[in-house]
């Protein structure tokens, strides 16, 4: 096994990682403000990549085809939220669990009804595609490096946003007490869309960048949602950091775990068998993660006391 | 003198009876099957109404024990039918068509996982927990998918369905009779649960921790033994859900799973006694007839139960009955 291959896993796990961090950002932040629980994250994360494949046949330019995941998404998400979500605020989370279950329903099988059950293909750009070299003498394939660098100026931006702007001044004064900010003369209802729909505008660029790779289907939201709640809850619920840092990890053990859990297993076991021991220990990596974790820390790396 | 809702709920015991029944005499075979599906999901949501109903405990990973229930039978009958013992070394475990066998290999193999999850989950609580149950539900899924012994990502089917002793399974009307019983022995066992010490505990745990703690009680240790007695009802649920579909795959673990039984018992009422019986029977029925009339018919059940979470707490019974069961 050779360092460039490893090397070529941590970029690969690093890149899964940056995609999580998009959508788990929105969840924690959402979560932290509002105290919400949206089961229908991964919806608007479809909505984003319907939208994108959608205005990629359209034009052919695939740049058109992020602002309308973020758009479309962003939307989506602030309809959903005057419409349904600030009902649920004040309801307990089996509620929010049930309404947001609901919206899933509605989501995948309208986008079922509207573009029929066959997926999409989005396809990388010509300027992106192809391999680049790294230092080191690593070919990487382009695209995947360019979605880890918007990653990372995306959660640069959201940082920057949360500790030195205006609104990032409400957004944390309002995780800390909402009465207060709303008697201080900000408009509560009006910051919770804006932060809903920030949170929906980045999982729709996250489904846009990966429907690149994979395919867009109804119901590609799902997978990616779930892996995202273990991110936050290992980073620990309403920290943004907590939501990078969890990111990076269980992108990092997800993709390496896939890669060298079987290799592992094959030092001692006979092929056949190391392949199916190592994918199965290897699909269950994260949820261990997860729960060693929880071990030692209940409330995430990065959580207050809940 | 009996309550409403008692009277509500016999009458709700003797109509399901009732339905296949008649179905027998009009020869018509599928409704005996739908209802035998309503008695299965209706009892999936009544080993999770113990766990959130008395306990509220929102676990959406009840999956998992549905489906490890449901996987218990499919591998045992699997060795059964091909003739190969499950292990030889250290010592013989072969397969069995058996149902009680089967249910009691069920019940033990979920309760040990909802004993490990529960443990793990039950150290958090609120959001947390709902996103820790979610997670390990789907860590099973994920595992049974990469699982080939028995079918992976495709499932296993059974040719035939398991037996029970001294009846004929393969009769519709006889297999709706055995899951119609444990249903009711069940639902029998879950309203004295109830109102036993540990029920109230339990229920007490769930409205004030503080109270329940001064008078000595340990609400995590009540709150797992719920979710262990929840879990356990789950996985005999999915043992028999397997036999009815004589198929088991990943499908039953998925979190979608989750949501439906979630699903059955809001529809019906959180914490009534009935509730996964009416919001089982109301699923199918609209599955049957949305689904005969729009291949989306989910748009309208989504449509449906925002609607029912937004302005109509309490589920049906609540609605029918009012509320005069103390509950929060």
């Amino acid at each position: 096994m050779s360092i460039l291959l490893i090397l070529e896993q941590v970029l690969n796990g690093l890149q899964f990682g940056v995609m999580l961090f998009l959508m788990a950002a929105g969840l924690t932040l959402v979560f932290g403000v509002m105290g919400l629980i949206n089961l229908a994250h991964g919806a608007l994360y479809m909505v984003g990549a319907f939208a994108a494949a959608a205005v990629a046949g359209l034009t052919g330019s695939f740049l058109l085809a992020l602002v309308a995941s973020l758009a479309a998404a962003a939307a989506a998400g602030a309809i959903v939220e005057v419409a349904v979500i600030r009902r649920l605020y004040d309801r307990d989370h089996l509620d929010q669990v049930l309404a947001t279950f609901a919206l899933i329903l509605i989501f995948s099988e309208g986008t079922r009804w509207i573009f029929g059950s066959f997926p999409l293909f989005l396809d990388v750009p010509d300027y992106l595609s192809g391999p680049v070299s790294l230092p080191g003498g690593i070919e990487y394939p382009l695209y995947r490096l360019t979605i880890i660098a918007i990653g990372l100026v995306v959660a640069a931006a959201l940082f920057w946003l949360i500790a030195r702007t205006r609104i990032g001044i409400q957004i944390r004064a309002g995780e800390a007490d909402r009465e207060m900010i709303a008697a201080l003369g900000v408009d509560i209802s009006k910051l919770y869309t804006l932060v809903f729909a920030l949170g929906a505008a980045l999982a729709g660029l996250a489904g846009a960048l990966v429907g690149a790779i994979q395919s867009v289907q109804v119901g590609m939201g799902e997978p990616v949602l779930i892996l995202a709640f273990v991110v936050i809850v290992i980073g620990g619920i309403g920290s943004i950091k907590g939501a990078l840092v969890g990111a990076v990890l269980v992108g990092l053990t997800d993709t390496l775990g896939k890669v060298f859990l079987p290799q592992f297993f094959g030092l001692f076991l006979e092929p056949a068998s190391a392949t199916s021991v190592g994918a199965s220990l290897a699909s269950m990596l994260i949820y261990i993660l997860m729960a060693l974790v929880l071990l030692v820390r209940p409330s995430g790396l990065y959580g207050g006391s809940t | 003198m009996l309550t409403r809702e008692t009277t509500l709920n016999i009458a709700l015991a003797a109509t399901l009876l009732a339905v296949p029944l008649l179905a027998l005499a009009m020869d018509e075979i599928f409704i005996i099957t739908l209802a035998t599906k309503v008695a299965i999901l209706a009892l999936a949501g009544v080993g999770l109404n113990i766990a959130l109903g008395i306990g509220g405990l929102v676990s959406l990973g009840h999956a998992a024990f549905f489906g490890i229930g449901g996987y218990a039978m499919g591998i045992l009958a699997a060795h059964a039918q091909n003739y190969e013992p499950i292990m030889e070394v250290p010592f013989l475990i072969e397969g069995t068509n058996q149902m009680p066998i089967i249910w009691l290999i069920a019940i033990v193999a979920s309760a040990l996982a909802a004993l490990v999850i529960g443990a793990l989950s039950l150290r958090t609580s609120g959001v947390y927990f709902i996103m820790i149950t979610l997670a390990f539900g789907q860590m099973l899924y994920y595992f049974a998918i990469s699982w080939s012994a028995y079918g992976g990502e495709d499932g296993q089917s059974i040719w035939v369905r398991n037996e029970f002793p001294g009846l004929n399974t393969l009769d519709p009307i006889q297999f709706f009779l055995i899951a119609y019983v444990i249903l009711c022995l069940v639902l029998v066992f879950s309203a004295r649960l109830a109102r036993s010490p540990f029920g109230l505990a339990l229920a007490a745990a769930r409205q004030t921790e503080e109270r329940v703690m001064t008078v000595g009680l340990t609400p995590f240790h009540l709150r797992l033994v719920a979710f262990v007695i929840s879990g356990a009802i789950t996985g005999l649920a999915g043992a028999l859900y397997a036999d009815l579909n004589r198929f088991v795959s990943p499908t039953m673990l998925s979190w979608h799973t989750s949501g439906e039984i979630m699903v059955f018992v809001i529809i019906g009422g959180v914490g009534r006694l009935f509730g996964p019986l009416v919001g089982a029977a109301v699923f199918i029925l609209l599955e049957h007839i949305l689904g005969g009339f729009s291949e989306y018919w989910q748009i309208f059940l989504g449509l449906l139960l925002l609607l029912m979470v937004l302005f109509a707490r309490g589920g049906l019974i609540g609605a029918i009955v009012g509320r005069e069961v103390a509950h929060d």
